[in-house]
């Protein structure tokens, strides 16, 4: 067990993949001479060369789909956006091409491919480099999609998505490269699918993912000052997501919040709250709320950009207000 | 016809010219037939066919190796057949049966055989072409010599898709050939109405590319130019822009008029002249390869092949309601 950050975990899940297994290969722009633009693939061309780490123009659509062409050919590409903001750009690839192949090839083309970068606001980017994703590529059948809050889990989450023989997208925290934690050596797998109590509670259940499990435990730290005790399930997976683990712990608080970088419409909270009202309806004590972003392009200046942001403090008043401890707002 | 009398390098030219006029009559009659399917509603949603376009694929494909990659875009029965997925096959995934080549879950546009390295129709125009470059790239990276072919209508080069895999493919030197087959109309828009070059192999210049201008109407002189495209593939692991120049004798798809407003019918019937079928009959007719007995007999068995694919795709069921919910992940 080591202490890294969250940025040396995923290099390492990337390393020990690329050593197992020589059909893994990382492209994407500057994983390369420049080491990636996050840092994340440091060392890696010297230890396996130009031909397995592959420096690509500025061409997202182009080189997400030479990846997916790669892995009909047989290899393991995992191909890495800077930010998922240029992503975008390759959606046409991802949706089109990488999700769909095996299916409407009646079977025959599995798609062992990996998408990753940064997901989210870091801080004052503006608006067209402060997006979370997560709604628009879970929203894709034949796609897997995870996005880790801890560097143990972006290196076991990782290491799952490159040995999957599906698309698998990895929604990194660009936000969290430089958080630390202990991540165990070697062989460390995080199954897909599976979300996980990051911290036992019994009067209201958070759930959240990637970075806003930072918001999460921090709301946890300021409720139970409070005498509240939050219970907070990072979902870890966002396709499939683990319905068993969301209604067992809505079943024992009887109520939830759920927190997102994402925006309100159509989002994940969305999901997951029509998961909960369908099967746990009758253990629900309160309507569940939902914490987003606001519902607006990312602004630049400092004051405005974190009132758009989920906050721990809008997050202990939502459970406040599932909990009924405050009286209603007048209408 | 006395094969005796000729030396064995005219044999094997006199059986090449057989095989294609057999392949380009296929095709004919096979779309013919689908034709005649669609407008009976055994085969729905879009169709486009190929009549008129012969001898692009076939000659094309004559200087491929079994194992060679071909990879087209959603006018594909005539790379298909020609690949060898037998025409009962294609036809019953026409039909959308569960014998179909693609199990009848891709249609007319998703024909994929991935044993005869029949990698797949694929309906985004322009979609598939950084997925021919990642066939060549992943074929490179092993060490497979197998060489790719795109092909891609003339309305595909104003896409995104098509400059960034040119060059991405020119830098990193891989074993693929863009075979843009021009048929002068990207649906009802001529291609002079909304392209600055309309001389396609232009576009190599921008990457340094090898390129050819080749008339598709002749089968021959599209394989010569392809084998020398191959050769360029294999040998040197250069890629090439072929710009074939061809044309469609029916609507775009089979739900548009056969000229419309956008041509006149006094051009197709021009085009129509240059049938390569026609030209390539007469020609073998001339040098005493085949004589008209043999034509007719020739036409006459591919007819009953073409009629034996409708009834085995007319008698194929349709897929098990199960499997709309297969082939989406593996494990």
């Amino acid at each position: 067990m080591a202490t890294l950050t969250y940025r040396d975990a995923l290099n390492q899940a990337l390393r020990e993949e690329m050593q197992r297994d020589p059909n893994v290969f990382l492209m994407g722009e500057e994983v390369g001479v420049y080491q990636g633009a996050y840092k994340v693939s440091r060392g890696l061309l010297e230890e396996f060369g130009p031909q397995r780490v592959v420096d690509t123009p500025i061409a997202e659509l182009g080189f997400a789909g030479i990846g997916v062409g790669a892995a009909m050919g047989g290899l393991r590409p995992v191909v890495e956006f800077m930010t998922w903001n240029f992503a975008l750009l390759a959606l046409d690839q991802i949706v089109n091409s990488a999700a769909k192949m095996l299916y409407m090839s009646g079977g025959q083309i599995p798609m062992p491919i990996v998408f990753r970068g940064p997901n989210g606001a870091a801080l004052q980017l503006s608006s067209q480099h402060s997006q979370a994703w997560e709604s628009w590529i879970a929203h894709i059948p034949g796609l897997k999609v995870v996005a880790p809050a801890t560097p143990a889990d972006a290196k076991g989450l990782l290491k799952s998505a490159i040995r999957d023989n599906n698309p698998v997208i990895v929604l990194e925290g660009e936000m969290l490269y430089n958080i630390k934690g202990d991540v165990p050596d070697g062989e460390h797998i995080v199954p897909i699918g599976k979300a996980e109590i990051k911290r036992e509670g019994s009067d209201v259940t958070l759930v959240c993912h990637s970075k806003t499990l930072t918001v999460a435990l921090k709301a946890a730290d300021q409720l139970a000052e409070q005498d509240v005790s939050a219970e907070v399930l990072d979902l870890r997976s966002l396709r499939p997501i683990d319905e068993p683990a969301i209604l067992e712990s809505v079943r024992k608080t009887n109520r939830a919040v759920v927190v997102e970088e994402g925006w309100p419409h159509a989002g994940i909270g969305a999901q997951v709250v029509d998961i909960i009202q369908r099967d746990a309806f009758d253990d629900l004590d309160a309507p569940v709320q939902r914490i987003t972003q606001a519902d607006v392009p990312m602004p630049y200046n400092k004051v405005l950009e974190r009132a758009a942001k989920a906050s721990p403090e809008r997050v202990v008043a939502a459970a406040r207000r599932v909990l009924y401890l405050d009286p209603s707002p007048q209408p | 016809m006395t094969a005796t009398a000729r030396s064995p390098k005219d044999t094997a030219h006199a059986e090449l010219q057989l095989k294609m006029l057999r392949q380009m009559l296929l095709i004919r009659r096979f779309e013919e037939k689908a034709a005649e399917a669609y407008a009976l509603g055994k085969i729905g949603g879009f169709c486009h066919l190929y009549i008129g376009q012969e001898a692009v694929a076939v000659g094309a494909l004559a200087a491929l190796r079994d194992d060679d990659y071909v990879i087209c875009s959603y006018r594909e029965h005539g790379q298909a057949l020609v690949k060898g997925i037998p025409s009962g096959a294609v036809m019953a995934e026409l039909f959308g049966k569960a014998t179909g080549c693609s199990k009848g879950k891709g249609g007319s546009m998703h024909l994929f055989d991935v044993k005869r390295g029949f990698m797949g129709g694929h309906g985004i125009v322009g979609g598939h072409i950084p997925l021919a470059a990642g066939l060549a790239f992943a074929s490179k990276y092993q060490g497979q010599g197998r060489v790719c072919v795109c092909f891609f209508g003339e309305a595909a080069v104003n896409i995104g898709a098509f400059h960034e895999t040119l060059n991405m493919a020119s830098v990193w030197k891989l074993p693929v050939i863009f075979l843009c087959e021009n048929n002068r109309y990207g649906m009802g828009t001529a291609f002079e109405r909304v392209a600055a070059v309309t001389d396609i192999v232009e576009h190599a210049c921008s990457y340094d590319m090898a390129a050819e201008l080749v008339d598709g109407m002749n089968a021959l002189t599209v394989y010569d130019a392809t084998r020398r495209a191959v050769e360029r593939a294999r040998k040197q692991s250069h890629p090439t822009l072929l710009e074939v120049r061809t044309y469609r004798y029916m609507g775009h798809s089979m739900s548009d008029p056969l000229h419309g407003v956008y041509r006149t019918k006094d051009e197709v019937e021009e085009q129509k002249a240059r049938d390569p079928i026609t030209h390539l009959a007469g020609k073998l007719k001339e040098e005493g390869i085949i004589d008209q007995a043999g034509l007719d007999a020739l036409d006459t068995e591919i007819q009953a092949e073409v009629e034996e694919a409708v009834k085995f795709a007319d008698e194929s069921p349709d897929p098990d309601p199960d499997e709309l919910y297969t082939d989406l992940l593996v494990d």
